[in-house]
């Protein structure tokens, strides 16, 4: 891979004596969506969150565009800001509307003015379906609105790579399909993406690649094609007859 | 009761100074204990032990002692003001406790998961805090602020033992003018503290309404 965006190499993680991260090796090229898929617990949030340090890591090198992730201060807020991400539990500013929530980074963390801000957040609402709900509080949204927002909050930052912690885990049936929907049309628009879920549909029809964890090592990566038709670890493919199974 | 009516003009006086008083150390006091709030919850240690010690040992002394460190003790650090200024600060070190602790629940009680949404866009500590975290928790903590603030109005009066004249000094003065009004003038004293208190829990209700509708 010669276009490495963010490159992950010899990552370990504990959280007590839990060993969550294993070594992980991972590179993501520009423009690739990475799926991430694994059982509950097997650390797949975890290294999302570690890729912009919301969890710092204990060994290893996260690299992005062949920078090494800073470790405090101003520099870990402006390498933040080229990141987006996307939250299960959306986490709006709850005080802001639809339309603040969007403009706040563009305003306060890259300097533009209000109504500069404002206009592309307008322009953001309406690339997810929301032009009319700007004016709304979360309060006043569905799960799947808010989580849209959500992703519009994060694109508004025009960030280098888009990381989502299970987006529709925690959002009904029929609204997980207008956010993947959202989703798809970024990874078709060259958006440098990495999911975790357990939408095995959108890995199938979005991922460059998937990489399977469990118990914080990565089992097995491959193509949806390879993974899903071919898996080749015992675990890879006990965990797909478990979800594939109803 | 005429006596009481004759000295209505003393008796207002001294409610304006009580205002004055609760004012001027009620915006300090927000003001401090906001600080204070934000030291406790900050991310350099030494900050956060300095908060917690200032309030564990404000806190848990007397106001009327706090008194006596603001009115005795300043002036021996060559520290000289008027006996109203003494009050205000010995009402402001005493209060910025209570708001300190009011502001750090509110500051508890917003979710984690903005923090952290607010970190992921890039926001440093001192913007997360100042457009995501504090205005959450001014609008969660309206109804503790009107208590704190209620206690502060009540809490002038320890002044009368310091050379202020507010409304308590008033009554005591006006008192041994005429010992057998001393009976219409602490309904009257009363009746003005309660105005006044009243006025606030009115102010506060409404502020509490019109924040609720945009939580």
């Amino acid at each position: 891979m010669s276009d490495q965006l963010v490159a992950l190499s010899k990552v370990n993680k504990h959280f007590g004596p839990l060993h969550v991260l294993k070594d992980i090796d991972l590179g993501v090229a520009r423009g690739q969506v990475v799926v991430v898929l694994g059982p509950s617990g097997s650390g797949k949030s975890t290294l999302c969150r570690v890729i912009n340090r919301l969890e710092p890591i204990d060994s290893g090198t996260i690299t992005l565009d062949g920078r090494a992730v800073p470790a405090e201060g101003k520099a870990l807020a402006r390498y933040r800001a080229d990141i987006g991400m996307v939250f299960q539990s959306f986490n709006l500013f709850s005080h802001k509307t639809a339309l603040g929530n969007v403009a706040l980074g563009p305003m306060k963390v890259r300097g533009r003015a209000k109504a500069d801000a404002e206009r592309t957040a307008r322009e953001l609402l309406d690339r997810v379906g929301l032009a009319d709900k700007a004016d709304a509080i979360p309060a006043q949204l569905s799960g799947g609105q808010q989580q849209r927002v959500a992703i519009a909050r994060a694109l508004a930052m025009e960030p280098k790579l888009l990381l989502f912690d299970e987006p529709t885990s925690a959002l009904d049936p029929e609204m997980i399909s207008d956010v993947l929907d959202v989703m798809i049309e970024l990874a078709q628009s060259g958006m440098t993406m990495i999911v975790v879920t357990h939408e095995m549909g959108f890995a199938r029809q979005a991922a460059d690649q998937v990489v399977f964890m469990d118990e914080g090592e990565i089992v097995e990566r491959g193509t949806p094609a390879e993974f899903f038709d071919h898996p080749t670890s015992t675990r890879a493919k006990d965990f797909l007859s478990k979800i594939l199974a109803y | 009761m005429d006596f009481v009516w004759d000295q209505r003009e003393l008796i207002l006086e001294g409610f304006w100074r009580t205002i004055q008083l609760a004012a001027l150390a009620g915006g300090l006091s927000l003001v401090f204990g906001t600080l204070l709030a934000v030291m406790r919850v900050c991310p350099i240690p030494p900050l956060r032990w300095a908060g917690a010690t200032y309030v564990t040992v404000v806190r848990n002394t007397p106001l009327t002692l706090v008194f006596i460190f603001s009115t005795f003790g300043l002036p021996r650090l060559e520290i000289r003001f008027s006996f109203f200024v003494f009050a205000v600060v010995a009402l402001t070190v005493y209060t910025s406790s209570f708001v300190c602790e009011a502001v750090r629940s509110g500051i508890n009680s917003v979710a984690s998961g903005e923090i952290e949404a607010a970190r992921a866009i890039g926001l440093p500590f001192r913007q997360t805090l100042s457009l995501v975290v504090l205005p959450q928790a001014f609008r969660a903590i309206v109804p503790l602020l009107s208590s704190v603030f209620i206690a502060l109005t009540k809490n002038t009066s320890i002044a009368v033992a310091f050379s202020v004249t507010e409304a308590t000094s008033i009554l005591r003065r006006l008192q041994n003018q005429d010992a057998s009004a001393t009976f219409p003038l602490l309904i009257v004293t009363a009746a003005g503290y309660l105005v006044i208190t009243l006025a606030l829990s009115f102010a506060f209700s409404r502020l509490e309404r019109r924040v609720a509708a945009a939580r």
